[in-house]
């Protein structure tokens, strides 16, 4: 439950700071979204300058880049996923730690891109695992990196702790692993993960 | 730099039974290239890259180039005896008849080789190797020995075209992954059949988009009742995907 704005704001000027468990708990966790230190092509040239200091992503709690996908709470898919890479994107996702969130930055990321028909292209890292944020762009400036950062935190603050929508990890129900996939020998099998991405009808 | 049919005969004089060939560009460019034997590969690069005045010491480029079965027409005049019926009377006629034959050319792998010297600042040389067929005969020797930056693009070659060098010191796929079984360059591959979903599909993609389209329904029909576990699963992993 939400503290009502107008009481909030009333009580702050008494010096009374007054918020709920929720709010503050999601405010921690979207302060400091320490993202995975891995780019996949040239979108990863962006991610970093996103990160220097004319576009400074540490003014959103994003700048720690970690080697490691145990201390990483976001993925950054920043660029073409290969099928050779895919089973390797999918084991590092599994290895981070809850909460943990994924933007899929850049057309390869979200479906192929300009390289879709390539023999040896993932057609979107969505088939296999959830995506939070996407970002069309080829490759997206750091704003737009910026701003799937800003929507990602929007996203993270609307998060309750109980109740349908909660975060996975507060889930005791929900699997925390993805089914990595295997090379088979003409394509990944599965080609996709039905659990997380169905196609999508289209109208022809 | 020498011509290349100057380049041909400084190599068939100092390796006997090269068997080279030129194998002409008529574009503008006139890039024209040198086909050997792969029998004599391995002396033919020594060669040119040890020869004083050649000194090719830099491999640029190696690339893969597949030649598919080539059907040729061809008209021929021939000459043969008819027995045919003259004023009445059987006889034996001679007649020129233009038929038009069909032959199929087997295809082949190429392997090029773009050559440079930068101690005479020249080049590039077009080295050309042709396997005999494209199926169970696609060995061709490897020239890694004589210039080592080979040994990557021959592998990509063999991953992508499928041709086997022999003498190579690690043949290993480089792109695809060790278990792959197709050659992905190769003109008559065909992709995995992925095409569930194209928002956007055109031309040859269009094809296969509606070719998946109408599959995945005729096996949606015959399953029946199995079609409706997926949409379920979806439902339960869409919440999980929201949080």
């Amino acid at each position: 439950m939400a503290v009502d704005e107008g009481l909030k704001t009333e009580l702050g000027k008494q010096g009374v700071f007054v918020t709920t468990l929720e709010e503050l708990y999601n405010w921690g966790r979207r302060s400091s979204l320490w993202p995975m230190q891995f780019g996949l092509a040239c979108c990863a040239i962006e991610m970093i300058a996103t990160t220097m200091a004319r576009y400074d992503l540490a003014r959103f709690g994003g700048e720690v880049f970690r080697p490691s996908p145990r201390q990483a709470d976001l993925m950054i898919v920043s660029g073409t996923v290969t099928k050779k890479m895919a089973p390797a994107v999918v084991r590092l996702y599994n290895q981070m730690a809850e909460p943990r969130y994924v933007i899929a930055m850049g057309a390869c990321a979200i479906s192929g891109g300009p390289f879709k028909q390539g023999y040896n292209v993932l057609k979107g890292i969505d088939r296999y695992i959830p995506v939070d944020v996407c970002i069309p762009g080829c490759p997206p400036r750091p704003e737009a990196l910026i701003h799937s950062f800003m929507t990602l935190q929007k996203k993270i603050d609307g998060q309750h702790l109980t109740g349908k929508g909660r975060p996975r990890h507060l889930d005791a129900g929900a699997r925390g692993e993805f089914p990595v996939p295997v090379y088979g020998e003409h394509d990944l099998e599965p080609k996709s993960n039905p659990g997380v991405w169905n196609a999508p009808k289209v109208r022809r | 730099m020498k011509t290349v049919e100057q380049i041909k005969a400084a190599i068939e004089a100092a390796v006997a039974g090269a068997g080279v060939e030129v194998v002409p560009n008529p574009s503008p460019s006139g890039q024209h290239s040198l086909r050997i034997e792969p029998g004599r590969a391995v002396e033919v690069a020594r060669f040119l890259r040890d020869d004083a005045e050649l000194a090719l010491d830099f491999l640029s480029n190696v690339t893969g180039v597949d030649w598919l079965d080539r059907e040729i027409e061809e008209t021929v005049t021939e000459t043969r005896t008819v027995t045919r019926m003259v004023d009445g009377v059987e006889q034996a006629v001679e007649e020129t008849v233009e038929e038009t034959r069909q032959r199929i050319e087997p295809g082949f792998l190429e392997a090029v080789y773009h050559l440079y010297s930068v101690a005479k600042k020249h080049g590039p040389v077009v080295l050309r190797m042709r396997t005999v067929n494209r199926t169970d005969q696609v060995e061709l020797p490897s020239l890694t020995p004589i210039w080592r930056s080979a040994e990557f693009q021959e592998r990509e070659v063999f991953d992508l075209y499928g041709i086997i060098f022999t003498g190579h010191p690690d043949l290993r796929r480089l792109l695809m992954w060790p278990g792959f079984k197709d050659h992905p360059m190769r003109r008559d591959y065909v992709e995995p059949d992925d095409f569930e979903y194209e928002p956007t599909a055109h031309d040859r993609v269009l094809e296969r988009a509606l070719a998946h389209q109408a599959a995945s329904e005729a096996a949606s029909t015959a399953a029946g009742e199995k079609a409706s576990e997926p949409a379920e699963a979806a439902e339960q992993q869409g919440t999980e995907a929201d949080a």
